[in-house]
């Protein structure tokens, strides 16, 4: 039949009558979902870092919402891929916090990306949470920093390394602020175990061909090499570190190995010996971690990733906020910062994890592990230890309105001595 | 002295390191002036030929030497069947339909591989000692695999039927179809070839580097500009390219540190171009191949 203006107008106010009731469920506000974004790289160069990060925080969702949501309310989970490009974490920083209104936004992998996104949340204030390994120094009311930082994990390995290897290290970095800060860290915590750091190198995230610094290393005299390279080109370090003979006479200890699994990357012959600390690995032998380990591997069939720090901080990070959301009684920014703050932990696979309040940190355990046959084994561990780095240069107790960066300019700008 | 012998020799495989990448996207352009961008990718399914067959059992040699450039030519030769043939002679257009290619590539290897695929090999030759210094043997291996490699190319050229005709097409492909040879079966034969020699690069390069879908990523840049530099000759262009960028690359890194090196390789190469806008076959060694 003909479309006529009587028609039109029929169904518009039909319309127009029904938009209350579909605007009503929309604009739900506290009686409709939480809403949860995620916004982790799962292309690109830095997917072997995203991938397993975006399954654990599915599953911690899926399982809050299967034992009854948050307040009975479910969690609506979004993902966003930013494909490794900061352009795009800017663009789904806005989104989240803009658009989709989100109540809790857990971000960023590399340092660079994190930059990037944490002052939109401030401007927004969106309640954003970093539980990726770092070099510590973030002083930002909203922003809770979950993962282990150098004074937790590289203040313990440097002095281990130096007692089994000798005094002389060398460093080798990538060539952005975690690695550049991180370099600096490992130079203080050499100096202040007596040890001599005799050269420091960083390299450019798209170098494959390591045989001059090899060659450089030899030269040197160094009994050991401290590594903090990222990424999928940098593995090639490791591979002609060994095809030089190289990892039995100068051996290598990392910061950053491990936790984009690059341990199945390489043969065993070319990894045995490797020493490595972080805050989680899938090897702890607690009920917890092999209840969790189990529930990951059947969830995700034959193609689950080994589990890493990233990995497990992601899972444990939702569950810190859950209960947040919990013991404030509402999913509104303040009262949830404010639970946090008040000591709030949780018992998850690494352990206990509590927030540490002047900083926004977390107290963790601490493991220091060999790598053998391309699977970690634990050869050491610190119970709930604090982030003293940042401690060194935050508190948000006595001054609660800040969100900076305090090692933007590095550690010498921030008053520590290296 | 020692120490002086040991970095010529890393130089030295600095420079067979680029010739080796570059090679197989020099015979493509060298023939048939087509800008390959999806040869990264030609290089990372290379690598993960070699990856997969060993995880299965596969001899290593069997893998690196026969299969990934089997493998690899394959894909080449369907990749000009389906693709390039249609976009002969223009440019942008296939700059632009094989960039697409790659992320093809990446996209396929991620789904059916993951994001890391674990592998069993590693470089399957000891350190070798010179004086205090050691050496992996591995690279002074590949060193001897691109000279030979070259030498193949060279005498393909110069002395089979095949190598004339390709030759003659490369010189003037009117006149070769006038004389009756069927350039597009040229085309077709010359991209496979090129194809299977990225492969085999690809598959020597997967136990000293990290096998990862977005590997090919880091090698196309420098591919690229080491034949662009070079120009239109095949051997010549790249053999000169490879020792003047590499060489100096590898005293840069050497001297100061990686990020100057990168810088200086990247530096002389626009320097060079400037200079030399048909890269460095077009001023000089203009009548070889």
């Amino acid at each position: 039949m003909s479309f006529n203006r009587r028609r039109f107008l029929k169904t518009t106010a039909g319309a127009a009558l029904a938009a209350p009731a579909l605007m009503k469920s929309a604009m739900a506000g506290g009686h409709g979902a939480i809403k949860f974004v995620s916004i982790l790289d799962q292309s690109g160069g830095l997917d072997i870092y995203g991938k397993p990060m975006v399954d654990a925080t599915k599953m911690a969702i899926d399982e809050i919402n299967e034992a009854g949501g948050l307040l009975g309310r479910q969690v609506d989970l979004k993902v966003y891929d930013p494909q490794s490009s900061i352009q795009f974490y800017t663009q789904f920083a806005t989104q989240a916090a803009a658009g989709d209104r989100a109540d809790v936004v857990h971000a960023g992998i590399t340092s660079a990306s994190r930059e990037a996104i944490r002052p939109t949340f401030s401007r927004f204030q969106t309640l954003y949470f970093y539980n990726t390994l770092y070099e510590g120094g973030v002083c930002d009311m909203n922003n809770f920093c979950t993962g282990s930082t150098p004074a937790q994990t590289v203040e313990k390995l440097v002095p281990y390394t130096m007692n089994k290897w000798g005094k002389k290290v060398y460093i080798v970095a990538a060539d952005y602020n975690y690695g550049q800060i991180t370099a600096q860290w490992v130079q203080k915590y050499v100096r202040d175990n007596g040890g001599d750091p005799v050269e420091t190198e960083f390299f450019p995230l798209d170098v494959t061909n390591f045989g001059p610094t090899i060659k450089k290393i030899q030269s040197s005299g160094a009994d050991m090499v401290m590594s903090a390279l990222v990424g999928g080109a940098h593995v090639s370090f490791y591979r002609q570190y060994a095809a030089a003979g190289m990892n039995k006479s100068v051996p290598v200890a990392s910061t950053t190995f491990g936790v984009g699994n690059e341990h199945k990357l390489i043969s065993a012959e070319e990894g045995d010996g490797m020493i490595c600390a972080y805050s989680y690995f899938e090897e702890i032998d607690s009920a917890a971690n092999k209840d969790f380990v189990a529930r990951f591997k059947a969830r995700m069939g034959a193609d689950a990733p080994a589990l890493n720090e990233l990995a497990a901080r992601s899972y444990e990070g939702a569950y810190l906020w859950a209960e947040a959301v919990k013991a404030a009684g509402t999913a509104d920014r303040m009262p949830v910062i404010e639970a946090l703050r008040s000591g709030l932990g949780i018992d998850g696979p690494s352990g206990r994890v509590d927030i540490e309040p002047k900083t926004n940190h977390c107290n963790q355990n601490v493991y220091l592990a060999e790598l053998k046959d391309q699977s970690f084994n634990i050869i050491e561990s610190y119970e709930s230890q604090p982030p003293t780095d940042t401690l060194m240069v935050c508190d948000l107790v006595a001054d609660p309105n800040q969100a900076v960066f305090k090692f933007e300019n590095g550690l010498k700008a921030a008053g520590i001595d290296i | 002295m020692d120490l002086f012998f040991s970095l010529a020799l890393q130089i030295l495989y600095g420079i067979a390191n680029l010739a080796l990448i570059s090679l197989g996207l020099a015979i493509v352009f060298g023939m048939m002036r087509v800008i390959n961008l999806a040869h990264g990718e030609f290089l990372m399914l290379g690598g993960y030929t070699v990856v997969v067959a060993t995880n299965n059992g596969v001899n290593i040699w069997f893998a690196m030497l026969i299969l990934a450039p089997l493998v690899v030519g394959i894909i080449g030769l369907i990749v000009e069947r389906c693709l390039i043939q249609w976009l002969y002679g223009r440019m942008i257009d296939t700059l632009l339909a094989t960039w697409g290619l790659s992320l093809l590539f990446i996209g396929i290897i991620t789904s059916v591989f993951g994001a890391s695929t674990s592998t069993v090999i590693s470089p399957p030759l000891g350190a070798v000692t010179i004086g205090d210094y050691t050496s992996s043997g591995y690279e002074l291996f590949l060193i001897f695999v691109v000279i030979v490699l070259l030498i193949l190319v060279y005498l393909t050229l110069k002395f089979t039927s095949l190598g004339l005709v390709a030759r003659a097409t490369m010189q003037n492909a009117d006149m070769a179809a006038c004389l009756g040879i069927s350039t597009s079966r040229i085309y077709m034969v010359t991209f496979s070839l090129g194809a299977a020699v990225s492969g085999l690069a690809g598959g020597l390069l997967a136990p000293i580097t990290g096998v990862l879908p977005n590997i090919g990523v880091i090698y196309i840049a420098k591919a690229f500009i080491t034949v662009i530099s070079g120009g239109s000759a095949i051997l010549a262009g790249t053999t000169s390219a490879s020792v003047l960028l590499g060489g100096v690359n590898g005293i840069m890194s050497y001297v100061t540190g990686p990020t100057f090196g990168e810088v200086a390789l990247l530096f002389t190469a626009i320097i060079l171009l400037r200079l030399m806008p048909t890269g460095i076959t077009g001023r000089f060694f203009r009548k070889s191949q």
